[in-house]
């Protein structure tokens, strides 16, 4: 049976967030926890495939002792185990110490429930927005990476293949890779879907699975926490808002005003800058 | 459908169904506990004060574990003129052992106590919305609610669903409500320093002072409320909807005129809302009460219209009222019986509690709104109290006897005249009273 496993990351809620404008810090007391959504995206792929052709799935997360609720979350939906990678050591990471944990997390998902076939990741948290611990899994693993994928067009269960759709800025990339493989997912994927009520059952009662540094006994502890992120904040500033000139249009119908709209922005350097000119 | 069955379903995970959920699975019940808002609290609103007494008799110390903002060891009360207020308080050092009351959020305080359900066993089902009950032979089996396969069956369901109690109105025991038995309560929670609070409180530490207030309200029957938090203030007014209906003014134009008052403007001043909010309050009290139970279902808290309008109490009725209902399943749960005549012990079992005594002590007061004029109650009466006062604190060379004489001649005016004031009196007395 295929397995798959899906990274997911407990995040502030971002339309609730705020920032303390003496330190210019984020407000993150008070704020609701939710699933970073780009990972729902990642996981539901994974339940997609899991209803189609029978897989495991492995939801993992690295986090405080208060993801668990987001592993239920996950478990509600269709998951059948969730890890909660969590041990103060882990503590202040950055995306290269994170991603080092998750990859030996996969690793370790793999020893215990079989071969890993596929990794989903989010394309990017909403908190960190970096975009840097899928790719970073993929390359500790060993892994094809298949970042910003917009649909699974095909898996090829015989022949370990798998055809994706990579939404790029110049175009789409239609791509076969052989499993396994590392997979971030955009938005436009798919919808999660919202859990039956025999899935909220079965996460209400679900106890994660938890792996502390004791659980990996190979682990080189000088490359995770904050003593393995070499990433230093220089500073963090709320930008101010551009002052832009504003120029008001009017005319008597809506064609002449979409002309003068036009004949305006022509004026400008903005076509040459964006090659329209 | 989900095939796994429930000794109890309890909707709603407010503080009446978390009480009840509590009991039950602390007392071996399988419980299923529902939830609409995205957590309990989520959606939940009061004013902000906890009692010690009725969640001390299920959770012993409660308060030393639960989430509360400050002890309370002030009560004031404010009768309010236009610019003006006559006050009374009351201050105690006593207060603090044993603790009486203390305020709290209803976010953090509801998810605690839902917690404790769920650590005690019951299984959380949360975003979820129970749409109807299902019905078998006249009873009650279970509920239906919007998830796929989301039919869950269960011997006894408690419902604890709110003001608004949809599916208690599915029953048929829940009427819609008249305008006059239903305020609508507006508030914000206004974050201040924590110093500033203690400095204009004259608080210590986590000593907490509450002030109720009526009066300046248009005219309309309401009650206001100041309520002191760690670094927060809750500040709200609940108005009678028939008398916001019938002045055409809508709930946050009291809110907003009650903070230029002189006497509140300052304890604000510099405040930044947070957090802004609207709830219906049941006030029917007594003579709105529901049947509450029948075969297969009980009915708590506000759901049942458990609210002592004149002490503020809801959140306690409704734990007691969880806790009643909750002993009472586990009994029917023993004895396998969840029909009426098992179930029927709840609505006794109420009726020997204070809940019950103490609405119907105050069963009259629904009536003195109705019959008399708010405007006289909540407007002049409340002015001329503090037109009363002003002359008689102001010393101006006027005899004490002619100031006596103006004091009493100006309220006696403004309930109308002597018989009036007398009738109101008595009134207000049976009310209370009764």
């Amino acid at each position: 049976m295929l397995h798959i496993v899906a990274c997911i990351k407990q995040v502030p809620d971002s339309r609730e967030i705020r920032i303390d404008p003496k330190t210019n810090t984020l407000i993150r007391q008070g704020v609701p926890a939710i699933v970073n959504f780009y990972d729902l995206h990642g996981l539901e792929e994974a339940l997609r495939i899991k209803d189609e052709y029978g897989a495991r799935v492995t939801v993992v997360t690295m986090g405080p002792p208060s993801a668990d609720k987001a592993l239920k979350l996950c478990v509600s939906m269709g998951a059948d185990e969730g890890v909660l990678i969590s041990d103060r050591a882990f503590a202040g990471a950055d995306t290269l110490a994170t991603s080092y944990v998750v990859a030996l997390a996969v690793e370790k998902a793999a020893q215990e429930w079989g071969p890993v076939d596929i990794v989903f990741c989010g394309k990017q948290t909403l908190d960190g927005d970096t975009g840097q611990v899928g790719p970073g899994v993929a390359c500790r693993l060993d892994y094809d990476q298949l970042t910003y994928v917009e649909k699974v067009e095909h898996l090829d269960e015989a022949k370990k293949e798998i055809i994706v759709h990579r939404h790029l800025e110049d175009g789409v990339e239609r791509v076969k890779a052989k499993l396994p493989v590392l997979i971030t997912a955009l938005a436009e994927l798919n919808k999660p879907r919202r859990a039956g009520l025999p899935g909220v059952l079965k996460a209400g009662r679900y106890q994660p699975v938890v792996w502390t540094t004791n659980d990996f006994p190979d682990i080189d502890r000088s490359k995770i926490g904050l003593k393995g992120s070499p990433t230093i904040v220089g500073k963090t500033w709320v930008p101010e808002p551009k002052k832009v000139e504003t120029q008001m249009l009017t005319a008597e119908s809506t064609a002449v005003l979409a002309e003068q709209l036009i004949d305006s922005l022509y004026a400008t350097e903005l076509p040459a800058k964006l090659g329209w000119a | 459908m989900a095939e796994e069955r429930f000794d109890a379903i309890v909707v709603g995970a407010g503080p009446a169904g978390s009480a009840a959920a509590y009991t039950m699975a602390s007392g071996g019940l399988k419980v299923a506990l529902i939830e609409r808002g995205e957590f309990p609290g989520a959606k939940n609103v009061f004013g902000g004060v906890l009692y010690r007494k009725q969640l001390e008799e299920l959770i012993p110390e409660w308060w030393k574990e639960a989430p509360i903002e400050r002890q309370i060891i002030e009560q004031r009360m404010w009768i309010l003129g236009k610019e003006s207020a006559v006050t009374f308080s009351h201050r105690n050092e006593k207060y603090k052992e044993p603790p009486n009351c203390f305020t709290g959020l209803r976010v953090k305080f509801d998810q605690w106590l839902a917690g404790k359900a769920e650590k005690a066993g019951a299984v959380p089902i949360y975003e979820t919305v129970v749409t109807e009950l299902i019905h078998q032979n006249g009873k009650v089996v279970g509920v239906r609610t919007d998830r796929e396969n989301g039919d869950l069956y269960g011997d006894i369901v408690i419902l604890a669903d709110g003001v608004n109690s949809l599916l208690g109105k599915s029953l048929g025991v829940h009427k819609e409500w008249a305008p006059d038995e239903v305020s609508l309560a507006v508030k914000e929670i206004i974050a201040l320093p924590k110093e500033k609070i203690q400095d204009r409180f004259n608080l210590d530490d986590n000593e907490g002072c509450t002030i109720e207030f009526i009066g300046d309200t248009f005219g309309m029957a309401g009650l206001g409320f100041i309520y002191t938090n760690q670094d927060t203030i809750s500040l709200g007014v609940g108005v009678m909807v028939n008398d916001l209906k019938k002045k055409k003014i809508k709930p946050y134009e009291v809110l907003d005129s009650i903070k230029q008052h002189p006497s509140i403007r300052r304890l604000i001043q510099g405040g930044e809302v947070k957090e802004y909010s609207g709830h219906l309050i049941p006030e029917g009290g007594f003579t709105s009460m529901p049947p509450l139970s029948g075969d297969g279902w009980m009915i708590c808290g506000d759901a049942a219209q458990m609210v002592n309008a004149v002490h503020r109490e809801g959140t306690n009725l409704a734990i007691a009222s969880g806790k009643i209902a909750g002993e009472i399943a586990i009994k029917a749960h023993q004895a396998g019986d969840y029909s009426i005549r098992a179930l029927g012990e709840y609505d006794r079992s109420v009726k020997s509690s204070f809940i019950h005594n103490d609405l119907k002590k105050y069963r009259g007061i629904h009536g003195l709104f109705k019959e008399m004029n708010s405007d006289t109650l909540f407007g002049s009466l409340p002015q001329a109290l503090n037109d009363a006062a002003y002359e008689w604190l102001l010393v101006d060379g006027v005899f004490k006897k002619e100031k006596q004489r103006k004091a009493v001649r100006t309220l006696k005016s403004a309930a109308g005249g002597n018989m009036e004031l007398l009738r109101l009196g008595l009134k207000g007395w049976r009310a209370i009273n009764g």
